[in-house]
């Protein structure tokens, strides 16, 4: 078995003043689709920002292709190759949705992505792609927040709550671009509510509960059962 | 007659200002720092192009190839080394800092330079003017003006156009999103306060020619750039230099009225522009 292009051993992390991961570990393998899920507050949202390193935590706590990135800035984690898509998609509101795109790719890392094949991946980016960010609607705002992410080539994709407050069609349209996103070999983390698109897109799956790793499984293995009674600890 | 040559020359006085404006402007628009060492720091440009063009015995103008990368140096090693550390939720530690730096800047200059005034001299060019019918254009003047256009449009292409200008614009909304795209914030605060002291040292030393200074001139320098900044409208670049305009025609049609209402008639437009339109004459639309 090679080694995973992320480990995470015994991290505490912190939200503000509190405490919201415990002790926690898991790893993703390199082309390794992984899926997160846990109620609201079970530390989804802090475990992307930490690995991200827009919270910063022990040095050996994480670990990135042997490499521990734990205390790195964020821009250092970027150049490294994780980028993330974050929860409420965050897009600069002065820039074009061109601009948001060349933003993400400024850091000139080399790989399959460029701007012509975002916009074939989301075509309607290219008919917008001079207007203002934050004239698109929230789906389409959603596809500009992956394609920025996609832009910097990486080797890891961290994605937080993508389908949060999106109509289902579009939720559709975006978990359908996924497969051909990862086909290249890129690893990826999924946060997500919907527990059924969760599995149905990744081949592992933790599942949190306040701050600790309530449940680890294979995606097409775990029960419902399983499940539930690592999302309410019962 | 007089009247429009108040007019023609406040005009070309507003380029001048249009510059002092043009540094506050992109650093505030870029960290939300407001830089109340900004005057004196015009004010140090103007020493350093003196020190330079005599040490080397050149024209102060030439000396700015000099000046301005220094100021750049400068404005980069300030920003990493104290700025970014006072920069955060709370407005008022940069204030205090750029504070303290103009009572040092103003002290440090007056322990070097003594308090007499001084001026930048430029030859022959200082005096020689373009004759239009009874109206006289300096050539400096003139040429002052025309580079700060140059700057201003420089500036807007610079932010509106370029790799760096959408890591500013970037940076400026959102931080913690910018250093997630790999843009490390301090660098970037950097590199706007290198370049708006490349700005200010070209504003220094167009100021050293134009008139006599000393080192307690900062503050008064600094009052005209906010004035430009803020009547042109926050955040709108060529809104700037309109800003820088509209108060260089003021105070001189001031000082045609009365040579004492000069400054202050400058002062009573201001006013009257922030009670009338409170976001200036152009904001930036949003």
């Amino acid at each position: 078995m090679s080694e995973p292009i992320l480990a995470i051993s015994a991290l505490d992390a912190y939200y503000a003043d509190f405490q919201a991961l415990y002790d926690l570990s898991m790893h993703v393998m390199p082309g390794e689709v992984v899926a997160i899920i846990g109620a609201n507050g079970a530390g989804k949202t802090t475990l992307m920002r930490s690995v991200s390193g827009l919270i910063r935590n022990a040095p050996e706590a994480i670990r990135y292709r042997g490499e521990a990135i734990g205390a790195l800035r964020a821009d250092q984690v970027a150049a490294r190759g994780i980028a993330l898509v974050p929860e409420g998609r965050l897009l600069f509101p002065s820039l074009s949705v061109e601009e948001n795109l060349l933003i993400g790719g400024q850091m000139h890392r080399p790989g399959p992505w460029s701007l012509e094949r975002i916009y074939a991946l989301f075509p309607v980016l290219q008919e917008r792609r001079l207007v203002p960010s934050t004239a698109l609607s929230g789906g389409q705002q959603q596809m500009v927040a992956i394609g920025r992410a996609l832009m910097a080539n990486p080797d890891l994709l961290l994605l937080d709550e993508i389908s949060l407050g999106l109509a289902p069609v579009i939720i559709k349209t975006i978990y359908d671009a996924l497969p051909g996103i990862v086909e290249e070999g890129m690893a990826a983390v999924i946060v997500e509510q919907d527990i059924a698109k969760a599995l149905s897109v990744s081949s592992r799956v933790y599942c949190l509960q306040e701050g600790r790793t309530a449940l680890e499984g294979r995606s097409d293995v775990v029960t419902r059962e399983a499940i539930a009674a690592a999302y309410f600890g019962m | 007659m007089d009247w429009i040559n108040a007019i023609v020359q406040g005009t070309l006085l507003g380029g001048l200002y249009a510059l002092f404006a043009a540094g506050l402007s992109l650093i505030f628009g870029v960290m939300r720092l407001v830089n109340i060492a900004h005057g004196d720091l015009i004010v140090l440009a103007a020493y350093l192009g003196l020190s330079v063009s005599t040490v080397l015995g050149i024209h102060p103008l030439v000396a700015l190839a000099l000046v301005v990368p220094i100021m750049a140096a400068l404005g980069y090693g300030l920003q990493r080394g104290i700025l970014n550390r006072t920069l955060g939720d709370d407005l008022l530690p940069p204030l205090l800092v750029t504070f303290g730096l103009s009572v040092i800047l103003q002290n440090g200059l007056l322990e070097i330079y003594s308090a007499d005034p001084q001026k930048l001299q430029a030859g022959a060019i200082e005096t020689a003017s373009l004759q239009l019918g009874s109206l006289a254009l300096g050539y400096l003047p003139l040429l002052m003006f025309a580079c700060s256009v140059a700057i201003i449009a420089g500036l807007q292409w610079m932010f509106y156009r370029t790799a760096l200008g959408r890591a500013f614009r970037a940076t400026s909304d959102r931080q913690d999103v910018a250093q997630l795209m790999g843009l490390n914030r301090a660098h970037v605060f950097g590199l706007a306060m290198a370049l708006a002291l490349a700005v200010t040292a070209v504003a220094g030393v167009f100021l050293g020619i134009r008139t006599s200074f000393d080192p307690s001139i900062g503050g008064g320098r600094l009052i005209f750039g906010f004035e430009a900044v803020i009547i042109g409208g926050l955040g709108n670049i060529w809104g700037t230099l309109a800003g820088g305009v509209v108060l260089g025609i003021s105070q001189s049609i001031g000082a045609e009225i009365n040579p004492g209402w000069q400054v202050l008639a400058g002062h009573v437009v201001f006013l009257a522009i922030i009670a009338l339109r409170p976001r200036g004459l152009f904001p930036r639309m949003d």
